[in-house]
């Protein structure tokens, strides 16, 4: 149902920061108050934690991990003073942020701090950095290489969909498994977002140039949702109920042989926890396909970083910026390197991170950062079920959907 | 009771009502009259970790002075309740004049969201409800039949199911028959069928989540009756026995009878709680099958785009729904209470 949180939930592999070091001197000047909000994920304690450590000498800093954090993020930080200084963002939530006006530019800040920074973890906006970014994440190809060695497919005969399909064939013929691929497909925002990830491997646009017009009842559409389908058709009959969690397990638990998750799992399926060793030593990672012909792969890159509040003082803005910078250091990435694919200087890429690199190494678009997209999103989410299920058209259900879209557009104010 | 008296009797219950009732009422009927702000939108660069592109986003500034100028957002009449998303009655009028046949006309209506819920919705009320008022009357029955140490240690467990949190007790039934849970791998082994999946067909997810209504809300009703029970007159049941009647006949000529104000009561609570069902839809994951009126809301309250006229709408929908629910019972109770009264 939500973004990220879900995905990376179950990286279990956090390394526990040192709290010896209760103090450290960040160079934060005078008193300030620094609160910080985010998701609940392990990578986000290293650097929640990390950030911490600047507490002290008329410094506070206080944080809070919430599940629920989108949920918080608006009324929180409509406030004036806002109620946290500053938070974590993402693709989607930071366009939330935006909308209302609720972050503040960084630039000189970034100017007077962020000289650590590479310039990609930069997010740009209209000219200004409004956010800073420290992590990636991407839906991409979960192998099997024990039971694809069986049926004769290789690791690089993995790169379009349509050979996933008939690798997914070959494994149902040869009796090893009858549903052998999964997709995070759970009706709502699962679903949703398997929809924009295929869709972008199309390459074409969601919308008309410039505008809030809605633009998926065409070719492209069709070809996204009849490949839904077809991967749909190799998955178990309960697939519009899989979320990470489900899909997590069902990897585990030996049943399946090629899947499409986020790469925040891949930590915890590599973990010596709730799997056995003949599934973990044979799982892999690659880029997520492309499709269609397409060139890009069939996925969307997705980032975490941070954002400032506007409405708080100057003074607590800075200091929060200082201590979000100590808890994005690069001391803070060799302590955890394996936890997440961190954008930061000094990070190490593991096997778990091979996915996500891999795609975002070939192309893959990032999540379209555009105010209307959670319509888009949710409208994907709900009206696609039918014809997942057999019961509709192709046709039909882009037209539902757009339909949906656009009485939601309407009452937001866009179209 | 002097009027007047009365009027000084009631007017706290009548403040709070008003306070905690009529105004919240009031402010989402006027809610659901009104659409957001048009946002201003500009195209712009947006640059990240995965390169630069041209996007389209809000002017903030240019915004809040629309806000500021009409802060409860643009008055759009009847329009959240008339479109698609909702009443849609455009798309039911071309339905009903595109279809060949009713069963064309329905399968057009069923994919309108409004109407799929409402759909479910209807059924699972009108089914869970007479189906709790039984099995709780028969419950009640056995309960009260049994021997005087076997109640109260009897009574506690029939409660379990009502005291479970429904969140997590429909969670533990959608473990329960998932293939490797107890309920769905016993189905497999039963029907010798391993791909069975209870959560799979539209008509099986149904029929469990109408499976656990039952078993969530049937305690409420045996827990009424057993009250009820303790206080049928003695002396009728024997008066009853000694013309011969057997225990059924007692239960239907003495017992029943008897019960007829719990029924009223426990079908209008059954009624409005039933057709307010959320909790079960979320734990199973059932949005793709089934779905209703208060999951609409939830669902436009929680998502990353908060419709809040849209949600409003439902909500005045929903109540609306009750109401009617509701109305044949109310009169038939005040004609009742009309004919003692006289």
């Amino acid at each position: 149902m939500s973004t990220i949180k879900t995905m990376a939930l179950s990286v279990t592999a956090a390394a526990v920061l040192s709290s010896s070091a209760a103090f450290a001197d960040c160079g934060i000047k005078g008193n300030a108050n620094v609160s910080i909000l985010g998701n609940d994920f392990p990578a986000l304690h290293a650097v929640f934690s990390a950030a911490e450590q600047c507490a002290g000498n008329g410094v506070t800093v206080t944080k809070n991990h919430n599940k629920d954090y989108k949920d918080l993020m608006v009324p929180a930080l409509s406030s004036s003073p806002a109620e946290y200084s500053t938070l974590h963002v993402s693709n989607a939530t930071l366009v939330t942020l935006m909308n209302d006006g609720l972050v503040r530019p960084l630039d000189d800040l970034i100017e007077k701090y962020g000289s650590g920074l590479n310039k990609a973890q930069l997010v740009t906006v209209n000219g200004q950095v409004m956010a800073v970014a420290f992590m990636a994440n991407a839906q991409h190809l979960f192998y099997r290489s024990d039971i694809l060695n069986q049926v004769g497919v290789k690791a690089d005969q993995l790169e379009t969909y349509e050979q996933v399909l008939a690798a997914a064939k070959a494994i149902r013929e040869a009796g090893i498994m009858e549903y052998p691929v999964a997709l995070n497909t759970k009706a709502g925002w699962n679903l949703g977002e398997e929809f924009v990830n295929m869709y972008l491997g199309t390459g074409a646009d969601m919308f008309m140039p410039g505008t809030a017009k809605i633009n998926i009842n065409n070719a492209h559409g069709i070809a996204t949702l009849n490949m839904l389908k077809s991967l749909a058709s190799y998955s178990h009959p309960d697939f519009l109920t899989f979320d990470s969690n489900a899909t997590q397990a069902l990897w585990e638990g030996d049943k399946l042989a090629l899947a499409t998750m986020w790469g925040s799992r891949t930590a915890g399926i590599l973990d010596d926890e709730g799997s056995s060793e003949k599934v973990v030593n044979n799982t892999d990672f690659a880029s997520a396909p492309t499709f269609n012909e397409g060139t890009v792969p069939a996925s969307s890159l997705w980032w975490d970083g941070f954002a400032v509040a506007k409405n708080v003082s100057d003074a607590d803005a800075e200091a929060s910026f200082i201590a979000m910078m100590n808890g994005i250091s690069t001391e803070m990435v060799q302590a955890n390197n394996d936890v997440a694919t961190w954008l930061v200087k000094g990070y190490k890429p593991s096997k778990a991170a091979k996915g996500v690199t891999a795609t975002a190494m070939n192309g893959a678009s990032p999540y379209p950062m555009l105010p209307f997209m959670g319509a888009l999103h949710g409208a994907a989410g709900s009206e696609l079920t039918d014809f997942l299920q057999g019961n509709e058209s192709a046709e039909q259900a882009l037209a539902d959907m757009e339909a949906a879209y656009t009485v939601a557009a309407k009452e937001k104010g866009f179209l | 009771m002097a009027h007047r008296t009365f009027f000084w009797f009631i007017i706290p219950s009548l403040a709070a009502m008003i306070l905690f009732i009529a105004f919240p009422v009031i402010s989402v009927i006027t809610q659901s009259l009104h659409v957001e702000h048009e946002k201003v939108l500009i195209v712009s660069e947006n640059c990240g970790p995965f390169g630069c592109k041209q996007i389209t986003s809000i002017d903030v500034a240019a915004t809040a002075q629309l806000k500021s100028d009409q802060p409860l957002g643009r008055f759009s009449g009847f329009d959240n309740y008339t479109n698609r998303n909702h009443l849609a009655f455009d798309e039911v009028v071309l339905a009903w004049q595109s279809s060949q046949s009713m069963s064309a006309f329905v399968k057009k209506l069923l994919n309108l969201p409004f109407y799929k819920a409402l759909s479910f919705t209807l059924t699972y009320t009108f089914v869970v409800t007479p189906l709790v008022i039984l099995l709780g009357l028969a419950i009640a029955l056995g309960v009260n039949a049994l021997p005087k140490f076997a109640k109260g240690p009897t009574i506690f467990v029939s409660l379990l199911p009502m005291i479970v949190t429904p969140l997590i007790g429909s969670l533990i039934l959608f473990w329960m028959i998932d293939g490797d849970g107890v309920i769905g791998a016993s189905i497999q082994y039963f029907f010798n069928d391993p791909n069975l999946s209870l959560k799979a067909s539209p008509v099986l997810t149904w029929m469990m989540l109408i499976v656990y209504g039952v078993w969530h809300s049937a305690p409420f009703s045996f827990i009424v009756f057993y009250a009820g029970l303790q206080t049928v007159p003695e002396d009728t049941l024997e008066a009853a026995t000694i013309d011969g009647a057997n225990r059924w006949q007692r239960i239907r000529y003495v017992v029943i009878p008897y019960m007829k104000p719990l029924v009223v009561f426990i079908t209008l609570m059954q009624l409005m709680d039933n057709f307010r069902v959320l909790e079960p839809i979320v734990s199973f994951a059932s949005e793709a099958s089934a779905t209703s009126l208060s999951w609409i809301i939830y669902k436009d309250l929680t998502s990353d785009t908060q419709l809040f006229g849209s949600a409003a709408a439902t909500s005045i929908l929903t109540i609306i729904g009750v109401a009617i629910l509701l109305l044949p019972v109310l009169i038939r109770t005040w004609r009742d209470f009309s004919r003692t009264a006289h």
